[in-house]
């Protein structure tokens, strides 16, 4: 006889307890999803910072607030009983799978891709001033504490050079052209516009390696750049007439990449300006360029990037950019790279280092043999790479809900069947004996309150503390 | 931990035996929050809108068809949005921006007979449309849908997203 099934606490009627590791987008339509399609619920969230929301706070640019509506569903989220925030808790540092195995059904993994893509060219790793990652530039004006300090020096140069072509890329570029008076109206914080009122950078050229077809922006961001005031466009459009011409037939069948090429093709009715921002293509970074500088002491400023000039070969689908073995040296003093983002492994997960992924069907975790891992999910750009806009983590957030939900209803194995869970009823004490101050929802209402103070002062949405003492300094008083 | 051990803990977690959902009728079911019972059996908790159902004779009204291939006819007010009305009226369409067109979660395909009397989209609103999965030639954003006399009787289908994504391997 099963003992289970006479068991006072029957594990197909005790609420399902969900764990989810990351409070940005994925985490939270993941969350929104299971408790609304499986109700007897209850889901945990951690989150390193004392702040919720991810990306949505600081991947969305300043200047596109309307994006940020997003935040309602998970404030509504939040609001809902059989939810907990507990953030300020490190994963995998005050906090291991091992706790969490013992007080949860399942986790989802939903905490995205902390690091950056390398060139892997020459002087990369050299400690040149000035070289960024779009990443580090977008976390900087976006008050994420890890780059508080970052200091780009936007006063030596006139000129940047964005490496990338895709939305981040014009996301940085629209900063460093966007007026003053427009950008003091976001939500950027105070630091950044002290720093971007003072900037002297009024060219941005950003660089691709392939040709016009091949970019990976959208047309709002386009569009943006099109309608910059006082800024002029450069890009090779002998190229683009080429390309568009050679390849009419499939561009005429591709919507998105058809109206992008008329943007594009129109480029800007401004013809005068003393901004300007150019595209250019078939430029594969091959070195950074220091300043000379006998000092050691001194820092070496970046001088320059050389470039290949590349070729493109093969069909659509497939172009390749081929180095024709020409260079080209582009002085700038400003360098942002925007080539991607990617995943960390973090403890307990197994891997894919090739995609950057934790390897899964559907969002549901598979080991290194490819079985289904009970218990064990995961969810956004951790799951499918760091690509898309929020809607495409929100449809993969509901493809990872709607999985953990007919596990739960074919009963398949969690993560450990025998035990009664009591989430974070058990987990937050664990944590506070291990000296963690575990901050909640209502201790982030206190912190975001006072944001939106200091953002009312100065006439802007919020003033985001940009250091994480800074938030918990609120709580303590 | 042992259960007891677990409830003295938490003295504010009154264990309330007698109060069982539907759902578990039979089964001993400790409730640790009373809060949680709101919301077992509400589906409308994450909806933002109200809107007065229009007088008799005065609503147009337009059909919907849910990805589940289900018809749900509604009387709408003349001046309501798409989005507006799904809200009001528990469909299941999403709306991540609410309605300032910078998603495309709203996404609809529009009867063709109707398409037509629709105005030309925005540049904005072929942006987002740009984005959305399954993109149609009659494809339309909900929120930029506005309800009006000529529209009585329009059809509306619900593409879903997560379904293309699972059945098809679309993205």
């Amino acid at each position: 006889m099963n003992k289970k099934k006479y068991s006072t606490f029957n594990t197909s009627s005790s609420p399902f307890h969900l764990a989810v590791i990351g409070s940005g987008p994925a985490g939270f339509y993941t969350a929104y999803r299971v408790l609304k399609e499986h109700p007897n619920t209850l889901v945990d969230m951690y989150e390193a910072l004392p702040i919720p929301f991810g990306l949505v706070r600081y991947g969305v640019a300043p200047d596109h607030p309307e994006v940020k509506n997003v935040q309602n569903r998970f404030e509504e989220v939040a609001k809902d009983s059989r939810f907990t925030f507990i953030g300020n808790v490190k994963y995998g540092e005050d906090l291991t799978l091992k706790d969490l195995k013992l007080q949860y059904d399942a986790i989802v993994f939903s905490y995205g891709a902390g690091q950056e893509k390398t060139l892997g060219i020459r002087n990369e790793n050299e400690p040149i001033k000035n070289i960024f990652s779009a990443r580090a530039f977008v976390g900087w004006y976006n008050g994420l504490p890890q780059y508080r300090d970052l200091e780009p020096d936007l006063i030596c140069s006139d000129t940047a050079v964005v490496i990338g072509q895709g939305n981040v890329a014009l996301d940085v570029s629209r900063i460093l052209l966007t007026d003053i008076v427009e950008l003091s109206k976001t939500d950027i914080t105070e630091y950044a516009l002290e720093t971007l009122k003072n900037s002297q950078i009024r060219n941005v050229i950003i660089i691709g390696r392939r040709g016009p077809l091949q970019v990976s922006f959208t047309a709002k961001e386009l569009r943006e750049m099109m309608n910059l005031p006082n800024t002029k466009f450069y890009t090779d459009f002998e190229l683009i007439k080429n390309e568009l011409s050679t390849n009419v037939d499939i561009i005429s069948k591709d919507r998105p990449l058809k109206r992008l090429m008329q943007i594009l093709e129109k480029g800007m009715e401004n013809t005068s300006g003393y901004k300007s921002w150019s595209l250019k293509f078939l430029r594969s970074p091959d070195e950074f360029i220091a300043h000379e500088n006998d000092d050691p002491s001194r820092p070496k400023y970046v001088r320059a990037v050389r470039f290949h000039i590349n070729r493109l070969e093969g069909p659509l689908e497939n172009r390749i950019a081929v180095p024709t073995g020409e260079m080209e040296e582009l002085e700038t003093g400003l360098v942002l790279k925007s080539v991607g983002y990617k995943s960390i492994p973090l403890e307990g997960l197994s891997f894919d280092e090739n995609k950057g992924i934790v390897p899964n069907h559907k969002g549901k975790i598979l080991d290194n043999d490819n079985n289904e891992q009970p218990g064990l999910y995961v969810a956004g750009w951790l799951k499918r790479g760091p690509q898309g806009v929020i809607a495409t983590t929100m449809y993969d957030a509901y493809e990872t809900a709607e999985v953990i939900v007919s596990d739960i209803k074919q009963d398949k194995p969690m993560l450990s069947n025998d035990t009664f869970k009591y989430g974070s009823k058990v987990i937050i004490p664990i944590l506070h004996q291990r000296g963690i101050r575990t901050v909640s929802y209502k201790d982030w209402k206190k912190i975001e309150e006072k944001e939106n103070e200091a953002g009312r002062a100065k006439h802007k949405p919020r003033e985001k503390f940009g250091r994480v003492e800074d938030a918990m300094q609120v709580l303590d008083t | 931990m042992h259960i007891n051990t677990f409830f003295k803990q938490n003295p504010g977690n009154k264990v309330i035996w007698n109060n069982i959902p539907k759902t578990t009728k039979n089964k001993f079911v400790p409730i640790t929050r009373l809060e949680q019972f709101r919301k077992f059996s509400n589906s409308r908790v994450f909806c933002h809108k109200e809107i007065t159902p229009p007088k008799e004779g005065e609503g147009v009204k337009i059909n919907f068809i849910t990805p589940e291939g289900e018809k749900i006819t509604i009387n709408a007010n003349i001046g309501d949005s798409i989005m507006d009305i799904t809200q009001a009226h528990d469909i299941d369409l999403e709306c991540a921006c609410e309605g300032s067109l910078a998603c495309s979660t709203c996404h609809v395909i529009v009867d063709p007979e109707y398409y037509d009397k629709l105005d030309e989209p925005t540049d904005e609103e072929n942006d987002m449309l740009d984005l959305a999965f399954g993109l149609t030639e009659t494809s339309r954003l909900g929120c930029q849908i506005v309800m009006r006399k000529d529209l009585d009787g329009i059809t509306v289908t619900i593409p879903s997203a997560t379904r293309n994504m699972r059945l098809e391997g679309k993205k």
